[in-house]
């Protein structure tokens, strides 16, 4: 089975993150940038139905010429090669832009199952599984916390807020998954010397036939007319436990007519 | 006055609370239309409910099968009605699936969507609070019919009662729309405590609580609170809770009237899930943990000590 792998460089979520004064767009050039964290558990999945049932792993990524890192990251991981979908065009792209451009890149290669992330932590909006398997007209299996291949018969257990369901499709398709699904491999120092040597394959927008124009900022389907760092949130009282903190705690809560 | 489709949220016959708050933000930007997918006769049943909150109009896109498939029919319906109907928005819960149905509308219909959204003007601007909550965001759709993914408690459900005229709507799956079959639902039961998303009161534990045993400390106060079980994802890494109660970056965001927090820290991971609590209280050891930012009310003190009092401090007050 022929997997891609979509991979997003993001700023490490567990640090400060902005938006660049300029031009709203998230500031990529101060930030720690990491693999998004829901994709290496994507890469991990592939790796293991790669390990079942034979074929290819192919990393998937759009990004600036900093995503390398990230891509060699990836490979290290153990997939075999990566196609790095770089140019200044794309800058400031929104999802349904990034869909376009990623529906095209996926045209061009020979799959039969994606595997992305379910969500990115910068952009939260969960949603490009689903616009991808849209444009592309192929099954949409969404949200998965375990997947198993039978052929070419794909069944997940979708992640609901009180359970999961169960659903079925054929290939080709495109899979997302949440971080319940696997453990994700750390890159054995075999892996990470043999990435240095992977094939990336670097595409701009005329190698794909997308058009400059539909793509980036000035395609941008909605605007930002504002944005500020939330005001801090105050602080109020603290106390240190003398043996009555928990009555003092719901006097308090009583005190608010919360109980 | 200009319609405005609002996808109606709902499980096992009844509406969710978040439709009633999409048809309240629907009400600000022209009529809202609530659509129902579901089963033949599933709208007649929700009708009361969507006309006290301002359906004008209920569209009843209704056949045996049209659940039978995952996220795409939904989209397909919304995407039909709106080429009929040209609203002047389309509204839709956020969750997960809600955003997937949003990302597969914004593809049919070339239209911008915002998801997340905590605040909706009548203007159209909508307010996300971005990166773990850190930035607060106003943006506007500029192309196409805005979708607008709302969060839960973005606004307060007002009843304002309307006709709610039933338009039946054929519907017929284009052969995409089914390549997703739903084989079975399965419900893992959080047993009799409340929905964590949906509680009015959140208790959750982190590292400091050091056990999965110990865990029984956060539920009995939970339980004296009548009040739904969360945990950080220190605590969920560490074996010692559930996956799915977990709040924060990569688990459930909860925004209720209060947050108890019992051993958490209060990593950017945690906060991101829970800051728009109305009213925050964390135990703690640490009198420098974070969480004492964002605290109402902080106690430094051990939580094994201070959880049972007030447990039973809560069940003393309730006779």
């Amino acid at each position: 089975m022929n997997i891609v792998v979509l991979v997003k460089q993001v700023p490490d979520s567990g640090t400060e993150r902005s938006l660049r004064a300029d031009d709203k767009t998230v500031e990529r050039d101060s930030a720690s940038l990491v693999i998004n964290e829901m994709d290496e558990y994507a890469i991990e999945e592939a790796l293991k139905v790669k390990e079942a049932v034979g074929g290819t792993v192919t990393i998937l990524t759009m990004g600036p010429d900093k995503a390398t890192e990230s891509i060699r990251k990836a490979l290290s991981m153990g997939p075999d090669a990566a196609v790095h979908v770089n140019d200044p065009a794309l800058h400031g792209s929104d999802a349904l832009a990034t869909s376009k451009v990623l529906a095209k890149a996926l045209q061009g290669l020979e799959w039969d199952l994606v595997i992305s992330g379910a969500e990115s932590t910068d952009g939260r909006a969960a949603a490009m599984a689903s616009m991808l398997s849209e444009r592309l007209g192929v099954a949409g299996l969404t949200g998965a916390r375990k997947l198993t291949v039978d052929g070419s018969t794909l069944t997940i257990e979708r992640q609901l807020e009180d359970g999961y369901q169960v659903v079925e499709a054929q290939t080709p398709a495109i899979v997302s998954v949440w971080d319940t699904i696997n453990e994700p491999r750390y890159p054995s120092f075999k892996g990470i010397m043999a990435a240095k040597k992977k094939p990336v394959d670097t595409k701009s927008l005329a190698d794909l036939g997308v058009d400059a124009g539909e793509v980036g900022l000035g395609a941008a389907t909605s605007k930002v007319v504002d944005a500020a760092p939330r005001p801090p949130r105050q602080a109020g009282q603290k106390v240190t436990d003398e043996g009555d903190a928990g009555s003092k705690l719901v006097a308090y809560l009583a005190a608010e007519k919360i109980v | 006055m200009a319609e405005v489709l609002v996808l109606v949220e709902h499980v096992d016959g009844a509406v969710k609370k978040i439709t009633t708050e999409l048809l309240t933000a629907a009400r600000s930007l022209g009529e809202p239309s609530a659509v129902v997918v579901g089963t033949p006769g599933t709208a007649a049943g929700y009708a009361d409910t969507l006309k006290e909150f301002g359906a004008a109009k209920i569209y009843a896109a209704e056949s045996d099968d049209v659940l039978s498939y995952l996220v795409a029919p939904k989209a397909q319906i919304l995407a039909q009605l709106a080429g009929e109907a040209s609203p002047a928005a389309i509204l839709i819960a956020a969750t997960a699936e809600g955003k997937e149905i949003a990302g597969r509308l914004a593809v049919k219909l070339e239209s911008g969507l915002l998801y997340d959204v905590v605040d909706l003007g009548g203007d159209g601007v909508a307010t996300q609070a971005i990166f773990a909550g850190q930035v607060i965001v106003k943006s506007q759709v500029t192309t196409g019919t805005p979708i607008y993914v709302l969060k839960g408690g973005a606004v307060d459900a007002t009843p304002a009662p309307a006709a709610g005229e039933l338009v039946e709507v054929a519907v017929s799956l284009d052969e995409t729309a089914t390549k997703a079959k739903i084989l079975d639902r399965v419900v893992e039961s959080s047993g009799s405590r409340p929905e964590l998303t949906d509680a009015n009161i959140v208790v959750s534990g982190g590292r400091g609580v050091g056990s999965a045993d110990n865990f029984k400390v956060v539920e009995d106060l939970a339980d004296s609170l009548g009040a739904a079980v969360g945990a950080s994802r220190a605590a969920v890494d560490s074996g010692f809770y559930p996956h799915q109660f977990q709040v924060g970056q990569t688990g459930k965001t909860v925004s209720p009237q209060l947050y108890v927090a019992l051993g958490i820290s209060g990593a950017i991971q945690h906060r991101a899930g829970m800051q728009t609590s109305k009213t925050i209280v964390a135990v703690n050891k640490d009198p420098e943990a974070p969480i004492f930012e964002l605290a109402d009310f902080g106690v430094v003190g051990d939580l094994f000590a201070v959880a049972p009092q007030a447990a039973e401090e809560v069940r003393k007050r309730k006779g």
